[in-house]
């Protein structure tokens, strides 16, 4: 794999803003809120201090793994116009320079968890940076069009280790919010990836709109949508959750399922404007806030 | 490297510096805030 630098970047040190951009903040902002649910949802308390460490240590966790995932996918980012305009592809920062940092932010974060709250949460934490740079961005994402279901994983650790940050032990309630996260995932990427399609097909990654067709991904959507209705009314079937949580849940997931239907029963034409899939896709980011919030609004009002 | 570049090459490590500076005594007042904590445990 290569990559042509900018001339001017050859020699120049790279801009710090450059470093942060490789930890992709949008999605370390999605990181901390679940992963400060998770924390603050969990039964029992934990010292404002180390559930500050235990979040930071989420989000470092989620940098490096950011880094290590744009380390690795440099020559496909420029091939994409979504990613293009990253460091790497842009030649602003050195390639070993970024596997560094990320190596440095996940290595540190798993440190400081370990030694600052425990490492039961360390160890998830390690496992969930290993998961996303290794299992899913080095081996599954090139070779499957399954790779979103798979790196929807990924992005479930968050909520499980800040519960485990503060309970010391896995239970079924964060394994729950685990896999509303887990089965989110395909309908809010697929959603995205229907428009978007074409730059995936350049860059030769097998997305499902790519490889097993339109038609399938988008009755995929309304089966993972129906998935989640079920598995987000889970937490208060267990006894989990109060009415608070269920009433959101029910609004919630019941307004994402409403909203895929159409996404699944279309088909798109030439010169379509997507707006079904856009619809879906911007709620899908509100859905997963909004069901954290009340869960965790459940738990401080209700417990 | 141009006068330009050696005025960028200067801004872009003062910066970094600064930044780094900053992240090294947010750790070490995170770490003697988390001592603290533990020693009152």
């Amino acid at each position: 794999m290569t990559l042509t630098a900018a001339p001017i970047a050859a020699h120049l040190p790279a801009d710090w803003r450059d470093f942060f951009a490789l930890t992709k903040p949008r999605v370390m902002s999605l990181v901390v809120f679940t992963g400060l649910a998770g924390l603050l949802a969990a039964p029992g308390s934990i010292n404002p201090v180390l559930g500050f460490a235990a979040i930071l240590c989420i989000a470092l966790g989620a940098g490096g793994a950011a880094a290590l995932n744009q380390w690795w996918e440099a020559d496909i980012d420029a091939l994409m116009k979504r990613t293009a305009s990253r460091p790497l592809p842009q030649g602003r920062i050195g390639r070993t320079d970024a596997r560094d940092f990320g190596l440095l932010l996940s290595g540190a974060s798993v440190g400081i968890m370990g030694l600052a709250i425990h490492w039961l949460a360390a160890i998830v934490l390690a496992g969930s940076i290993f998961y996303y740079a290794v299992i899913y961005t080095i081996w599954l994402k090139p070779r499957t069009p399954q790779n979103i279901v798979i790196g929807g994983g990924a992005g479930a650790f968050p909520p499980l280790i800040g519960w485990i940050a503060v309970t010391g032990e896995i239970t079924a309630m964060p394994l729950l919010l685990f896999a509303i996260i887990f089965i989110w995932t395909p309908p809010h990427f697929w959603a995205l990836a229907l428009w978007v399609k074409t730059d995936y097909a350049a860059a030769g990654i097998p997305m499902m709109p790519v490889v097993a067709g339109e038609k399938s991904t988008r009755r995929q959507i309304l089966a993972y949508s129906v998935a989640l209705l079920v598995v987000s009314l889970a937490p208060w079937f267990i006894g989990g959750t109060g009415m608070i949580y269920l009433a959101a849940a029910v609004l919630l997931s019941g307004v994402f399922l409403a909203l895929s239907v159409p996404v699944a029963l279309r088909e798109s034409t030439s010169e379509d404007s997507m707006k079904p899939e856009k619809r879906l896709f911007s709620f899908s980011v509100f859905y997963l806030f909004a069901l954290f919030t009340a869960l965790v609004a459940d738990r401080m009002l209700l417990a | 490297m141009t006068p330009e570049e050696q005025t960028e090459f200067l801004r872009r490590r003062k910066a970094r510096n600064k930044v780094i500076a900053f992240a090294l005594f947010a750790f070490v007042a995170l770490f003697y805030a988390i001592t603290i904590v533990k020693v009152g445990d």
